[in-house]
């Protein structure tokens, strides 16, 4: 009987198992890296410069992209920071830690965080925003910002490349800042609140990872915070002269 | 005793039954010299191109392979017909070859022609391992010749593959140097006048497409049998003689169009199949393709092999003379290609006007059901608008801005004017078809088929015997060559029983593409864009062939993992 038993036990074993065993073999399921989200990295530095006003004041700056991610799912830090170099002091400093998504063709939604530590108080804000490339070549990345005392601003970021030769580079970009209640520690006032507008001529040196470029960067406050600014002593217009290199690795 | 007795009689009767040949190929880390740099690359047996392999039909081979690398490889060869497990793609043929193992391919050579092979693995393949498979036929051939060379090509970049994958994705133009500038604006206000220029900027500015992608990779040196423009490959000839050139395109992105100044060229055979001869003065191979061609020199001068890459970024060049050192005139290349209305007209949302452009549609159809040939999207509108090209070829979108013509206004081949020698198959009825889309997002740099990445993606089911008529809907704005593993693909030219037999097919943007397989082959094989960075970025699929003989059922569920970079 029992052996009647281990005969049908091993008579089920083998039908089970035999046939898999033997498409194991033949039939190998693509596990390979092929088969798997290609994940890509880098960093990039739309802007590295040094920066010259119209009242001497000195200025180094930057604008970088660090990412890594799949064609669904990339993570970017976003850090941006203007360094009064004579003063020793950060103006700006702002960096975000976003997640990012594809949400049709060309455009991806963003969201996530960001800190402003610059010299002064400091904020955290929510960050949600949308980036791109709208119709006629025109790369645009917006974004609402929302802090905890529930302050909420919006940026858009506008900039097209007008090609002078294929290595000659004439970019113009409008980064526009509006403000939807007032936040007057940090001197912000309600409604537009800043555009920066720059012009750079860059050269594509070492293929597109080194680009030097030279340019000129007009910044201008409004309204209400262009009031704080003048009251805390400050100045609500500067022109630039700049030079620096686009870096991307 | 008796047994004995069996083995002996056997192994004598195995010299007379057929030939065995035994080849050893090592895998290795090489400096590839172009003339216009040197970059780390990798070879087999110490050089890139390879070793030229030469069997002879009904030759049963072993190939060792040994992997000098730190990496996974393997070797696929190109166009063969075996089985399965000897193609050569890790995770669909067999699981790879590891670091220092040494793997044993063999196989019964079951054909004739000119092949090759290729690494499967990663970016090995753009970085240099590949090679010249010449295989004599069993009969004779119906064509003469005194000497034969081959003439294989590259499009070697000075980046290294996967550093040219991480630039694209991240810049999708990032290789693209023949983009319009301001200058060509202005040179086109003056032939076209202002607002016809400005019109078409916004046409194609509204698309968000480029004019000037015909080309990804761009910066390459074009070479031949490993010899770049300037260490000029010379083959040598007596005037008189017939020359059979056996062109291959190993390139991993370039398509050339290729002539030799002062000769006429007989096209004999492609993909590795005789055709109808047929005379031509220029001829563009894609991707992957094989064209063996017939020069018959008959005076004591060199003679300039000129390849120019299709969207003219690069050439290649080499020479036939009588004797090593002489070199003929090279021809300056021609202006850049660029694309018309025409080519888009594949795209979604393209065929009225082209101006909805709200989202790409039905960017989902994972299934491979098949039978669905309902009109999709934007399909056959190729004569929609014609008003920019000039030149209107078989295989192109009428109006295209790629298809080509010879620089001495001469014949430049077709696929139509391809006829195979001898069919291979009995013509009949396809038992049903299936229908792809060969799909991408050029901004995001994502290919694939049906919209469907092949991370994502089913493997697509054949059924032993059935004969399948694959219809290519290219709705991206690139030529891609769609190369099928294992079975061979019945370019449909509208020859019936003589249509061409090929491994690769070159779909041309804007265009519907048919051709068709004899299911003959069990197993899985890969099917994909041979673009390496399309294969990589999506453009491929699995093909399961259910059924035939002596196999067991195809299972994807209960496999053995094989790990690795594919």
């Amino acid at each position: 009987m029992s052996r009647i038993k281990s005969l049908v036990a091993a008579g089920l074993l083998g039908s089970v198992f035999i046939p898999a065993v033997v498409s194991a073999q033949e039939m190998p399921s693509d596990t390979t890296d092929r088969k798997k989200p290609l994940a890509i990295g880098g960093a990039q530095f739309e802007e590295f410069e040094y920066r010259y006003s119209d009242d001497d004041e000195e200025l180094a700056v930057w604008n970088a992209d660090i990412f890594y991610g799949t064609d669904d799912l990339k993570v970017r830090w976003l850090s941006k920071g203007e360094y009064a170099i004579e003063e020793q002091a950060y103006e700006g400093l702002e960096n975000q830690l976003v997640g990012q998504v594809p949400i049709s063709k060309f455009f991806d939604a963003k969201a996530g965080v960001r800190f402003d530590t610059p010299e002064g108080p400091d904020r955290t804000y929510a960050v949600l925003g949308i980036a791109g490339l709208a119709p006629q070549w025109f790369e645009v990345d917006t974004n609402l910002y929302v802090n905890k005392q529930g302050d909420t601003s919006a940026e858009l970021d506008a900039e097209y490349e007008l090609l002078l030769t294929n290595y000659w580079i004439l970019s113009a970009n409008l980064d526009a800042t509006v403000a939807f209640s007032e936040d007057r520690e940090i001197g912000i006032g309600k409604g537009l609140v800043s555009t920066e507008t720059g012009l750079r001529l860059s050269y594509d040196l070492i293929d597109r990872s080194v680009s030097p470029y030279v340019g000129v960067v007009h910044e201008r406050k409004y309204g209400d915070t262009a009031d704080f600014a003048e009251a805390d002593g400050g100045g609500t217009e500067d022109w630039f002269a700049v030079i620096g290199a686009k870096l991307s690795f | 005793m008796k047994a004995r007795l069996l083995a002996g009689a056997l192994s004598m009767l195995l010299p007379v039954v057929g030939l065995a040949g035994e080849y050893d190929l090592t895998v290795d880390r090489i400096k590839i010299d172009t003339g216009d740099f040197v970059k780390e690359g990798i070879g087999y047996n110490g050089k890139s191109p390879g070793p030229e392999l030469r069997f002879k039909e009904g030759e049963e081979v072993t190939i060792n392979v040994t992997n000098n690398l730190d990496e996974m490889t393997s070797i696929h060869w190109h166009g063969l017909i075996l089985p399965f497990e000897q193609d050569g793609v890790p995770g669909i043929s067999f699981p790879g070859i590891q670091p220092g193992e040494t793997f044993t391919y063999n196989f019964p050579v079951v054909q004739a022609g000119t092949y090759w092979f290729h690494s499967h693995s990663g970016f090995q393949e753009p970085d240099g391992a590949f090679g010249a498979i010449v295989i004599e036929p069993e009969g004779r051939e119906p064509f003469r010749y005194d000497r034969d060379y081959v003439v294989q090509l590259t499009d070697k970049h000075p980046h290294a593959g996967d550093r040219i994958m991480r630039n694209l994705k991240t810049t999708p133009d990032y290789y693209n140097r023949q983009q319009q500038t301001v200058g060509e604006f202005f040179s086109e206000v003056s032939e076209q006048g202002f607002m016809n220029t400005v019109k078409d900027r916004l046409a194609w500015g509204d698309m968000r497409m480029m004019k000037a992608d015909v080309e990804d990779v761009q910066g390459f040196t074009g070479m031949i049998n490993g010899k770049g423009p300037k260490q000029n490959w010379t083959g040598v000839f007596k005037p008189g003689e017939r020359i059979r050139l056996r062109f291959i395109n190993s390139s991993a992105m370039t398509y050339f169009d290729v002539r030799i100044p002062g000769l006429d060229m007989t096209v004999v055979q492609a993909d590795g199949n005789n055709v109808q001869p047929v005379n031509v003065d220029e001829f563009r191979i894609g991707v992957a393709e094989t064209y063996d061609v017939i020069v018959r020199p008959q005076d004591a001068q060199a003679y300039t092999i000129f390849a120019e890459s299709m969207g003219r970024s690069g050439f290649a060049r080499a020479t036939l003379a009588p004797e090593e050192g002489m070199q003929a005139p090279v021809p300056p290349m021609r202006d850049p290609a660029r694309l018309t209305m025409a080519d888009m007209a594949g795209m979604p949302g393209m065929d009225h006007g082209g101006m909805d452009h709200s989202t790409m549609s039905d960017m989902d159809h994972s299934s491979m059901a098949g039978m669905d040939s309902s009109s999709m999207p934007g399909m056959d509108h190729g004569d929609m608008m014609e008003n920019e090209g000039e030149v209107s070829a078989p295989f192109y979108a009428k109006g295209s801005g790629i298809a080509p013509t010879a620089a001495n206004g001469g014949k430049f081949l077709s696929y139509a004017d391809l006829k195979a020698q001898k069919p291979l198959y009995e013509d009949r009825e396809p038992t049903r078809e299936i229908e792809l889309r060969l799909t991408g997002n050029m901004e995001r740099y994502t290919w694939s088929i049906n919209g469907v990445k092949y991370e994502d993606a089913d493997p697509i089911r054949l059924q032993y015997g059935e004969r399948v008529r694959f219809k290519f809907v290219n709705e991206t704005m690139m030529t891609h060559p769609m190369h099928l593993h294992g079975m061979w693909s019945i370019l449909d030219v509208g020859a019936g029983e003589w249509n061409p037999i090929k491994h690769t097919v070159s779909v041309q943007p804007g265009t519907t593409l048919y051709m068709e397989t004899e299911v003959d082959a069990p197993g899985q094989w890969a099917f994909h864009c041979h673009l390496s960075y399309h294969a990589a970025a999506g453009m491929f699929r699995k093909v399961i062939v259910e059924g035939g003989p002596e196999t067991s059922q195809p299972s994807t569920d209960a496999a053995t993992d094989l790990g690795g970079d594919a």
